[in-house]
């Protein structure tokens, strides 16, 4: 039944893709876009990841793409005619991207026992059975202090150096983007 | 525990992001394709944290703080360049080409 959803979803997220970079109109692409990131939202609470789907459809789908919906309006670009490249680009894109779909793709066949395996074979890794204890770990951790305790916890005590660091990132974002869209310096 | 067919969907869709950046011109649906690598690979992300812990999830959170500081900073940008061209087309913005 999972099974049957999740591939129902990734049709839609992947449909969704592809209509989001063929669209000549910047806002449906963008739309197309909210649509693809709900499809993957759906895919993380599949994923036994609920918290970071709430957080992909307030942040992705409402900050995020409520931004680029707003600059496409506030530049008066719904209307814009075809902005596909030239016969040429597209053939190299094919190329290119096709190359890189063939690489990616045999991610498809891995299976847990799989990964745990080639694992096996690190020197740092001896035991096939303790390399997935930290997901068993957390599944239980998710049971006992609920979704949200179960990322905090990581989240506050081992990241708290990068997870300060970020709001560093965050002030430097919020100057510079009130300093670049300023009308004189 | 679809480990395979999550990771198989991220590869799909970061390759269609990359097509989207190598095919448009409009800068602001580039920033979109961008948008759409960084979800392919939060998505693996979520698929392996399945199987090696909470750290996943964290990385996740960061991935989003990047994404939604370079949007903010990446659109300031293009409205700058917009107020000097009138255009976001990227065939346009050649002033570094010999």
């Amino acid at each position: 039944m999972t099974e049957v959803v999740f591939y129902i979803l990734a049709v839609a997220a992947v449909l969704s893709a592809t209509l989001c970079i063929l669209q000549k109109n910047p806002v449906s692409a963008a739309l197309w876009l909210v649509s693809t990131m709900f499809s993957l939202a759906a895919i993380y609470v599949l994923l036994n990841a609920q918290f970071i789907a709430a957080i992909q459809v307030l942040v992705y789908a409402g900050a995020v793409m409520v931004l680029f919906l707003f600059v496409i309006m506030l530049l008066n670009l719904g209307h814009a005619e075809s902005d596909i490249r030239g016969p040429s680009t597209v053939a190299a894109t094919l190329v290119i991207v096709g190359l890189l779909a063939i690489e990616l793709v045999g991610l498809l066949q891995y299976t847990p026992r799989q990964l745990a395996s080639e694992l096996s074979q690190w020197p740092t890794f001896t035991d096939p059975k303790t390399v997935f204890v930290a997901g068993e770990l957390t599944q239980q951790e998710s049971v006992a202090r609920g979704v949200v305790g179960a990322v905090a916890a990581p989240l506050f005590q081992v990241y708290l150096i990068p997870f300060e660091i970020t709001s560093i990132l965050l002030l430097v974002a919020i100057i510079g983007a009130v300093v670049l869209a300023k009308r004189k310096v | 525990m679809l480990l395979g067919p999550a990771l198989g969907l991220s590869a799909i869709l970061f390759s269609l992001g990359v097509a989207g950046v190598l095919l448009r011109r409009n800068a602001i649906v580039l920033f979109m394709c961008i948008e759409l690598m960084l979800n392919a690979v939060n998505l693996s992300f979520v698929a392996l944290a399945q199987l090696h812990g909470a750290s996943g999830y964290v990385m996740v959170f960061f991935v989003m703080t990047v994404a939604a500081a370079e949007a903010a900073v990446g659109l300031a940008i293009i409205i700058g360049i917009f107020r000097h061209k009138q255009s976001v087309d990227l065939g346009n913005i050649n002033l570094l080409r010999g």
